[in-house]
């Protein structure tokens, strides 16, 4: 599965939970795919959606958060991935879309082709970790991680395809912080 | 506030609706966090690196609650950037209380240089900052909380060693 593919199967199933994006590709392919006012596109700070989600699940409790991170992001703050466990908000979902690859800088290797990112969640303790590698099981994958009491953690493997001429987030960073405000308040 | 203590300025912090309140310990610090681990009305949520507390705190203000973050000067280098291509860009506060170790050049080796330049680092960024005094606590408070209100920018707060209590 290409990592778009992994978007247009997983974007459709997300209704009005606040998103956060980790930066790089993940932000572009979902902004380009489908821009929403509850997603929080992180353009800079690599290795911090992480940890911004789980400000934001601690703050509204009522509201089931996601986090759409990389496999660089990840592993640039393995730390936080104890924070999350520690915290253990029930209302996160984690889903790491897993390229291998610093993919917008040109696709250098990560290290994820040889740590399992979805086993070290599981060992930090997250309640659940799923990997999928067919798009077809995303979707059962997403919705059962999503009603389950977390933090839950869902690994999406994928092949590196991103078109470089995808274009940036077009809105303001000013413009994210105040939409995002407004949409989840 | 007749007397700053770690008690009378935790409480003081709450008062101003700061809810949120994060960080990596500093031993200049300790009193503070201990004054915050042991009330009801508030939580210290432990952070494995000062740029993660940056995270954390920008995650609770984009939920509606004012953060905290607490932290040594050597917690500055690890978040530069966080504070650059997120906080400042984006129009993200926070509340910073800095610990300022290798004051005037005397302390151990591994603080002096940042001891240094810390100020002119937040300088630089951009970053507004006051040192804290018993003398100019209210004055500095009100003033961080304009610039946080108003600008939605961060303010940093400054410790000294022997502004607070320390728990060893």
């Amino acid at each position: 599965m290409k990592g778009t593919e992994a978007f247009q199967e997983l974007l459709p199933l997300i209704n009005d939970e606040p998103v956060v994006h980790a930066n790089g590709f993940i932000c572009r392919e979902s902004f380009a795919l489908k821009d929403r006012e509850a997603n929080f596109y992180m353009i800079g700070s690599m290795g911090l959606a992480s940890s911004i989600g789980l400000g934001v699940a601690m703050c509204k409790p009522d509201k089931k958060v996601i986090i759409i991170d990389g496999d660089g992001n990840v592993l640039m703050a393995l730390g936080t991935l104890a924070m999350i466990a520690a915290e253990a908000p029930e209302n996160l979902l984690h889903i790491v879309i897993d390229n291998e690859v610093y993919e917008s800088t040109g696709s250098q290797r990560s290290l994820s082709n040889k740590v399992h990112l979805e086993k070290v969640a599981k060992s930090a303790g997250y309640k659940n970790a799923l990997r999928v590698e067919q798009k077809e099981d995303i979707k059962a994958a997403y919705i059962k991680l999503k009603e389950l009491p977390g933090p839950n953690f869902l690994l999406i493997k994928v092949e590196p395809c991103f078109d470089p001429s995808t274009g940036r987030v077009t809105h303001t960073p000013e413009e994210i912080t105040e939409r995002f405000m407004l949409a989840i308040r | 506030m007749s007397s700053l203590t770690s008690q009378s300025f935790i409480k003081r912090l709450v008062q101003e609706e700061y809810k949120f309140f994060t960080g990596v310990p500093c031993s200049l610090l300790s009193g503070l966090i201990y004054e915050l681990e042991s009330q009801d009305e508030v939580r210290y949520i432990p952070a494995v690196r000062e740029d993660a507390a940056v995270g954390l705190c920008t995650g609770a203000y984009l939920a509606g609650t004012m953060p905290v973050l607490l932290m040594q000067n050597s917690g500055l280098g690890y978040s530069l950037n966080a504070f650059t291509s997120l906080n400042l860009i984006y129009k993200i506060p926070m509340l910073v209380i800095m610990s300022w170790r290798g004051k005037d050049g005397k302390d151990a080796p591994e603080h002096i240089i940042m001891g240094d330049i810390d100020k002119q680092l937040l300088k630089t960024a951009g970053m507004e900052y006051s040192l804290l005094s018993e003398e100019n606590c209210e004055e500095v408070l009100k003033k961080a909380k304009q610039k946080i209100t108003e600008e939605k920018l961060p303010y940093t707060l400054i410790v000294e060693k022997g502004l607070f209590d320390e728990r060893h």
